[in-house]
Order: C-alpha cells, then sequence, then structure tokens
C-alpha cells in the first residue's frame, strides 16, 4: 500500500562539513541515513528518521541537523498533523496505534504553577554550604506514637524501615524494557548513592543480585521472576497494580524481545510473548489485595515493607486510603505523564490525572482520615527537576521515583520510540549489539551525577527556606503558592494565590 | 468598624509571626518570686519589641484556689461574654466568677478581663480525662465563641498579657500584686499584623505555658500533623504550634520534657554516631515518628508548667538564650543583661547548646553543659 505519510523530520547534511565517514548510517537504527553505493555519498530516508539525535551526537564535524518537516496542512485548530496522521496511520495498519515514553500532550503542568517560598529578615535563610542540611528519608508505616519502658528503651514496636539518603529513587523499569547495561547502571547509582532503584516487574537478573540493598522488587500482573529468593533480596516488595503511562492497561513484551537471558529472568520460555495480564488475576477488590500484601509479609516474616504502586486516576485518595488500610507500607503513585515501554496511544494521552492533584488529594485524605503516618507516598510520573522534587515533597510526598529523567541522563533523547525496540541509544532495546551503546560505569556515574546535583539543588532550596530537615517541608504547603490557577485547582492543591 | 487590635490576622496570613524578648525565673525550692523581678528584667529588653505585645504566666498564683482550674477570660463584647459565661456554666462548676483586678487607664481599647476558678461537673466529665476535658471546653471557647479567648485555662497559675509594651501590660494588670515561684515574660516585635491581645504571649493551654523568639518554618506541617491528633490551630501562630506540640508530647504521650525535646529538636543524623546505642534507637523512634512536628527555623522557647521551667532553642541555635543560676534560682533569658539586672550576683551563666533542653524543676537547678541520662529521665517519669 502506499503510504500517505509525509516525513515528519528533515535530516540537513552541511555538504561543506560531512566528511562521508558513515558514522551517521552506523548509528542510526531507524534506517534514516544510508550510503548510496552508486554515488559513494551518505544520503537520508527522511521518512524513518524519528528525530532521536544520534548522528546529530556523534557526526564529528557537524554537519547535521534534524529539523521538523516545514510541510504545512491547510490551517485548522481541530485537524492538526498529528490527528490526521494518526488516522492515515492507522488506516494503512489496522490495529492500535502504539507508543512509548510519557503521555506529550499539553495537560496542565501543575508543578510550573506552583512556586517555593524562602526566608527574608524575619527568619534566617540556612546555608548548606555552612550548616548540615538533612535529606535522609526512612521509607515506611509509621506508629501514631512511642512509648518507652521505665529504662528508656523503645517499647513500640517498629514495622520495617528503610532509610535512603536523598528522596529521589529511580522508578521501576524492568528488564526486558530497558536493557540489562541499563538496570546495572541504575542499581550501581543507587549503590553510591544510598538510593534505591527498582526492577519492575521483568525479575532480578542475577548478576544484580549483589545491589539487594539498594533494590526494590516488583511483584506485577504477570508474576515474572517471582521465587522466593526473590522476595529474600530486596529492601522492599512492590505490589506493582499499575503505572501513569497505561492504568487498567497489561503489559506486552514481545516474544523477540525475550532471548536466553530474559526468559531465564523472567522464568518464562524463550521467545514468547511476555504478556502481563490487566489486572492481577487474584486481586479483584481490596480484600484480595489484603490478602496479597499479607501473603508477602508472611512469606518475608514481616521483614520488609510492602509498597504498592497504582496510577494516578480518578479516585486515587479513596483508592490509597484502601490501600493503606490493607496494610500497603509505602504507597506509590505514578502520574498521566508517566512513561512506559510501549503503551496504546490512546490510553497513554487520555487516561489517568497529573501526578500534583493526585498526590496533593491522597495525602490530604490520608490526613483527613488519620492514617497518613500508616504509610509513606512516592510520587512519580513527570519529575523533571530539583524543583519538582521539592514541590512534591512540600505537597505530601515522602520521595518521587524518576524514570524518564534517569533515562535522559543515560542518553534518552524522548523520540518516544521505546516500543519499536530499535532504541539507538541502547537504552530501551534487547539488540545485544545496541545494548552495548550503554556503558554501565559510565551510565552509573551519569545518574549518580544527576540525582547528586538535584539533591545539593534541593539542600539550597530546603536552606532557602530556613529549614534544614526534609521534613520541615514534607506536607508544608504553605510553603507553595499558586500562580494562573483556579480556586478549584488550589483547593485541591491546598495551596494559596501568590501574593496572598 | 472592629478594633484591629481585637482581631487575630487581620491580614489572612499564613500564620502571625515575630520577634522577641522573653525572661524566666524560677525558684526551685518554691519559695515566691515578686513580680518586679519579671518585669523590670523584660522592660530592660526593650527594643526587642515594639509595643505591640507583651504578658507574663506565673506559677503559684492561687494557692487558696490550687485544686480549681484558674480560667483568665478576655472579652471584647457582652455577647461573647454572655455566651461564653452561659458554656462554662454548662460543664463547669463555678466556685467564684470575676473581673479582674485592672488598670484601664495603662493602655488604649483595653478589653475585659475576667477570672474563674471553676471545677468539671461530675455528671459531665463521666469519670473521663479532667484535663482532655478542660482542655477540649478551651479550644471550644477559643475557636467557636466570638470576642472570647482564654488566656490560661491551669491550676494555681495564670497568664497575663494584651497589645502594648510588656511594662504597660503589667501596669494594666497591676501586676505587682502577685507572685509566684515560676515566672515568664514576653516581649513581642511582631512583623504581619498590629498586635491581638489574644495573640500576645504567653500561650497557655491548661497550666502548660509558652513563651517564644521565633518564626517556625515548619508551621504548614507542624499544624497539618497536630490536626491528625484533633488540634485545631486556629490562631495561626507560631507559639500556638508548640504549645499543642508540647501537650500532646507530655501530656498525652507521656514523655518527660527531655526526651519531647528530642522530638521538636532531634540531633542531626550526621551526629547520631556520638550517641550511645539505646539514646540513638530513641532519637531514631522519636523523629521517624514524630518528624512532622520537628520545629524548623530559629526559636527559643521557655515552656512552664506546675514545677518545671525548661529553655529550649532550634538545633542550630538561630535565637539567642542564656541561663543563669543564683542557689536555688534559675534564670533564663535572651539576654544576659536582663538577668545580671535583677541578679547581679549569679552563681554560673551559660549558653545551652542548640536543641538541648535546660530543665529546672521544684528540687532540681541545671548546671552548664550537663547531660541526661535516659533511665534518669523515665524513672522521675513513671
Amino acid at each position: 500500500m502506499k503510504s500517505y505519510l509525509p516525513s515528519v523530520y528533515v535530516v540537513e547534511r552541511d555538504p561543506n562539513r560531512c566528511i562521508q565517514c558513515k558514522v551517521c548510517v552506523n548509528q542510526c537504527t531507524f534506517d534514516a541515513n544510508y550510503f548510496d553505493e552508486e554515488e559513494g555519498v551518505v544520503k537520508s530516508h527522511e521518512e524513518n528518521c524519528v528525530d532521536c539525535h544520534r548522528c546529530v551526537a556523534f557526526c564529528p564535524t557537524n554537519a547535521l541537523t534534524v529539523r521538523r518537516n516545514p510541510l504545512e496542512y491547510r490551517t485548522n485548530a481541530n485537524w492538526r498533523a498529528e490527528v490526521i496522521e494518526d488516522i492515515l496511520k492507522q488506516a494503512e495498519t489496522g490495529g492500535m496505534l502504539l507508543t512509548g515514553m510519557g503521555s506529550d500532550k499539553p495537560y496542565p503542568i501543575y508543578f510550573d504553577h506552583l512556586l517555593l517560598n524562602a526566608s527574608q529578615v524575619t527568619n534566617p535563610s540556612i546555608d548548606p554550604l555552612r550548616e548540615p542540611m538533612e535529606l535522609s528519608t526512612y521509607l515506611g508505616r509509621k506508629p501514631e506514637r512511642v512509648e518507652f519502658d521505665a529504662s528508656g528503651r523503645v517499647k513500640t514496636p517498629f514495622a520495617p524501615q528503610i532509610k535512603i539518603e536523598t528522596p529521589i529513587m529511580f522508578s521501576a523499569m524492568s528488564y526486558g524494557a530497558v536493557s540489562l547495561r541499563v538496570q546495572q547502571s541504575l542499581a550501581q547509582a543507587a549503590m553510591e548513592l544510598g538510593t534505591l532503584w527498582n526492577t519492575g516487574e521483568g525479575g532480578l537478573h542475577p548478576s544484580l543480585a549483589k545491589y539487594a540493598s539498594n533494590t526494590i522488587v516488583q511483584v506485577a500482573t504477570g508474576r515474572f521472576g517471582v521465587h522466593s529468593e526473590y522476595l529474600r533480596a530486596p529492601q522492599i516488595i512492590e505490589i506493582k497494580i499499575g503505572q501513569g503511562a497505561k492504568p487498567g492497561i497489561g503489559g506486552h513484551l514481545p516474544g523477540e524481545k525475550v532471548t536466553d537471558d530474559v526468559s531465564r529472568t523472567r522464568m518464562i520460555p524463550m521467545g514468547t510473548d511476555a504478556l502481563s495480564p490487566a489486572p492481577h488475576h487474584d486481586i479483584y477488590s481490596i480484600e484480595d489485595l489484603r490478602q496479597l500484601i499479607y501473603a508477602i509479609k508472611e512469606a518475608t516474616g514481616y521483614t520488609k515493607p510492602v509498597s504498592v504502586k497504582i496510577a494516578a486516576v480518578h479516585n486515587t485518595a479513596a483508592i490509597a486510603s484502601g490501600m493503606v488500610r490493607a496494610g500497603a507500607d509505602i504507597i506509590v503513585i505514578d502520574g498521566l505523564r508517566g512513561a512506559t515501554g510501549a503503551a496504546p496511544k490512546a490510553i497513554r494521552d487520555n487516561v489517568g490525572i497529573p501526578i500534583e492533584l493526585a498526590l496533593a488529594s491522597v495525602d490530604t485524605r490520608l490526613r483527613q482520615e488519620g492514617i497518613r503516618n500508616q504509610a509513606s507516598i512516592v510520587a512519580s510520573g513527570g519529575i523533571r527537576s530539583s524543583g519538582d522534587v521539592a514541590k512534591a515533597i512540600a505537597l505530601g510526598a515522602d520521595a518521587v521515583n524518576i524514570g524518564t529523567a534517569a533515562l535522559i541522563a543515560l542518553g534518552c533523547h524522548v523520540c518516544q520510540q521505546c516500543h519499536t525496540g530499535k532504541c539507538a541509544w541502547g537504552i530501551c532495546t534487547s539488540d545485544p549489539v545496541l545494548t552495548k551503546r550503554i556503558n554501565p560505569e559510565l551510565g552509573a556515574e551519569r545518574l549518580v551525577n544527576l540525582v547528586r546535583g538535584w539533591s545539593l539543588e534541593v539542600k539550597d532550596i530546603l536552606g532557602g527556606m530556613g529549614v534544614n530537615a526534609i521534613e520541615s517541608l514534607r506536607g508544608n504547603r504553605l510553603h507553595l503558592r499558586g500562580v494562573d490557577l483556579t480556586d478549584t485547582e488550589m483547593d485541591i492543591l491546598g495551596v494559596r494565590m501568590a501574593g496572598s | 468598624m472592629r478594633d484591629l487590635r481585637l482581631l487575630n490576622n487581620r491580614y489572612g496570613d499564613d500564620r502571625v509571626f515575630d520577634g522577641c524578648s522573653i525572661f524566666g525565673v524560677m525558684d526551685t525550692s518554691g519559695g515566691l518570686i515578686g513580680a518586679d523581678v519579671p518585669i523590670r528584667a523584660i522592660d530592660l529588653m526593650r527594643d526587642r519589641d515594639n509595643g505591640l505585645g507583651g504578658g507574663f504566666a506565673a506559677y503559684g498564683l492561687y494557692p487558696e484556689h490550687e485544686d480549681s482550674y484558674a480560667f483568665h477570660i478576655m472579652y471584647s463584647s457582652r455577647a461573647g461574654q454572655r455566651e461564653t459565661e452561659e458554656y462554662l456554666g454548662e460543664w463547669f462548676t463555678i466556685a467564684e466568677a470575676e473581673p479582674m483586678d485592672v488598670d484601664p487607664s495603662a493602655l488604649p481599647n483595653t478589653p475585659a478581663m475576667y477570672r474563674y476558678f471553676a471545677s468539671p461537673k461530675a455528671n459531665e466529665l463521666r469519670g473521663g480525662d479532667t484535663e482532655q476535658y478542660v482542655s477540649d471546653r478551651t479550644m471550644k471557647i477559643n475557636t467557636s465563641i466570638g470576642d472570647s479567648f482564654v488566656f490560661s485555662s491551669g491550676k494555681n497559675m495564670g497568664v497575663f498579657k494584651g497589645v502594648g509594651h510588656p511594662f504597660d501590660v503589667a501596669r494594666f494588670f497591676r501586676l505587682e500584686q502577685y507572685s509566684g515561684y515560676i515566672w515568664t515574660a514576653h516581649g513581642r516585635f511582631p512583623t504581619n499584623t498590629p498586635g491581638w491581645w489574644g495573640g500576645a504571649h504567653p500561650f497557655g493551654l491548661l497550666d502548660w505555658t509558652v513563651v517564644h523568639n521565633g518564626e517556625i518554618s515548619s508551621y504548614g506541617i507542624n499544624q497539618r500533623f497536630l490536626e491528625q491528633y484533633g488540634y485545631q490551630c486556629s490562631l495561626q501562630t507560631d507559639t500556638e504550634v508548640i504549645t499543642y506540640a508540647v501537650d500532646l508530647l507530655v501530656r498525652r504521650h507521656g514523655l518527660p520534657i527531655e526526651v519531647a525535646a528530642k522530638a521538636l529538636a532531634p540531633p542531626f543524623w550526621s551526629d547520631m554516631d556520638q550517641l550511645c546505642a539505646d539514646e540513638r534507637e530513641m532519637v531514631t523512634a522519636l523523629r521517624l515518628t514524630y518528624g512532622g512536628l520537628l520545629l524548623n527555623g530559629p526559636f527559643t522557647i521557655i515552656i512552664a508548667r506546675k514545677g518545671e521551667m525548661v529553655g529550649l532553642t532550634d538545633r542550630i541555635r538561630l535565637r539567642p538564650l542564656v541561663v543563669g543560676t543564683q542557689g536555688n534560682k534559675v534564670l533564663l533569658s535572651s539576654e544576659e543583661s536582663a538577668m545580671r539586672l535583677v541578679c547581679p550576683d549569679l552563681d554560673e551563666t551559660w549558653i545551652p547548646v542548640g536543641g538541648e533542653p535546660v530543665v529546672a524543676r521544684l528540687g532540681q537547678v541545671p548546671t552548664g553543659g550537663e547531660t541526661w541520662e535516659g533511665a534518669e529521665v523515665f524513672a522521675g517519669a513513671h
């Protein structure tokens, strides 16, 4: 069938600079650059270009640039280019449109409408270069009060607590969705930073067992790679109900990605599709969740916190309350902008709610019910900077997860081709040649640099507010003001208008 | 038009904050100290207040009524008074009710001040916790009855405060007629409100009083934390939050004040290595549980209750506190000069370490650089 789809991008190659070295050809995994044997020059199939910048970054003479195709459709606010092209794609292929990463639609980003406070005159700001500035965070269920016996020993039993040195963790990204080298980078970085990485639902590869003290393992709907040692290894066990990029939807790792190593880690036959069902087929209700939580607690002797991760949806506050009452020690809320290795575009771009609203309403609800102490809250899905981290914590999060930001640190340029398995940066692929593009040592270094940089910035933000402990920002919405928000939005966020 | 001095937080700010002078004196043998001592001391630090708030708390004030709850209540309208008195009559047996002896010429636009000696009605109390009963009723008056505010509601103690220099507030209440074994005093420099009578310090609940110099930058979360335990922070002042925090930790959760101080101003995680294993466990347990009560930002507070006066600063001591002792007397002050004025022959003076409470009790005089042992403190409390 003749495709009516135009090229989305134009690859511009400066002939005065190009030395015909073919680096762009070798780097491109989408067949957008090729060498014309007859003419002896490098050219581009621009219709294949996804704007991942791999060739641009590696061109030794800076000869390349990629632009949006200036081709214009007749101006129409309704039938925009993306709408027309999605229809053309489906007319030509049938089936669902698949995509990767998080939603790229211009839904409100509330972080950009919240501003942080600082001290002036009446209280001093604190200089983190001179004074201690504490980011250490303990995840897990806290008691309502502490009791001591007559000799001053703690009498109150404490649920297991996991300490992280900075309130920034890495989101769940499974082996299979990302390569082992990416997981190695994340695990190594988590260890150096004193924080946690998360296996996702693809099992724990034996080579990563040495990072157990910085690991969260997931029990998801497919139960891939779940066995007794898997549950014994980590700091935290996370039941994954859903994720922000595809609430209510399962997962599908195509058989070609299920290599020998992936098949052993996931405990499924090589080459078979790894299908994660949409729901847990033993969780059709809140009481079923309680049973799984306690089954895991029993299996691990009540030594590890059990986390439950959900996508941010309309009733998140009520659901979160149920989760806490069902025994979750940590709840992870993944917002609309959370990313994925693959999701139907219709779901990614239309289902869920922004993390800021979900987080604020969950924190408020748990406090109204007097059970906020019973679980830590982790927010994820769209955390882009230290400013977002600080704002999420002020809205009520104990910690945040970063996924997309971590992958960008490794080289990802957010071209949204994760579902193709052709990631030119070697991140979201299981192609043994492409995965070599990530060096775990350097990858870890880049991740450590990022999180260390953000942590220093959060310390500066805290110091500027005149506080020296992250607890004093957590849930402290008086340190936030809204700009350009409606009364209802500010009411849900629990913040006041700037200037008031 | 309402008199703004009778209104709290007229601009609707997040909360009311201020800079201040604070002073406390206690005779640990229980001997009575005249009002001239705190008045002279706090007046010496006049450049730390701006005439928009001053107050005093005294313990050992009403020995003849020591079993009754002494309510000091301010009224800014007859209707408020009627409603409050009706409410009090409903829940308490009132042994005595009288207008306080005041000199209205000392200050402009003064509210009516009344004193009541009251006991919970047994048929309403129904064997419940008396202090909780009194605390709940006090909160009710302060939050839902207009034009009325309870300055203090403890036994054998009372709070005197208003808008003005502390010296003039003392003149208004004719304070020289009183004496007590503990006095605390406060001079206020509010930065975001013209000052409100009820918002002056000391702030009191039951027999707790707090005077405070500082700004609690963690207020937003402290307030939300306390809400979970049923405290409504209606005044939007840091001092109110501190009082409720202490009430929760010490009265309701039964922690000795030295331990409560470790929740309000915990040691840094980086200093934990220097603590013994037991104390590390204690401090960690407190911080994990009461992290939302950590008072962050600059503060010095003097907390007092029956038989006890405690000084505490924030973890990095961003506001001043000096301690002095002379025989059985313990003095706490923003500035040493004020202590020297009223007690020229001090035995010892020192500046306490940030976050380390200075505790004076009947029969117990603190010494500089002292540390405390968990077991001792708990043995005392049980």
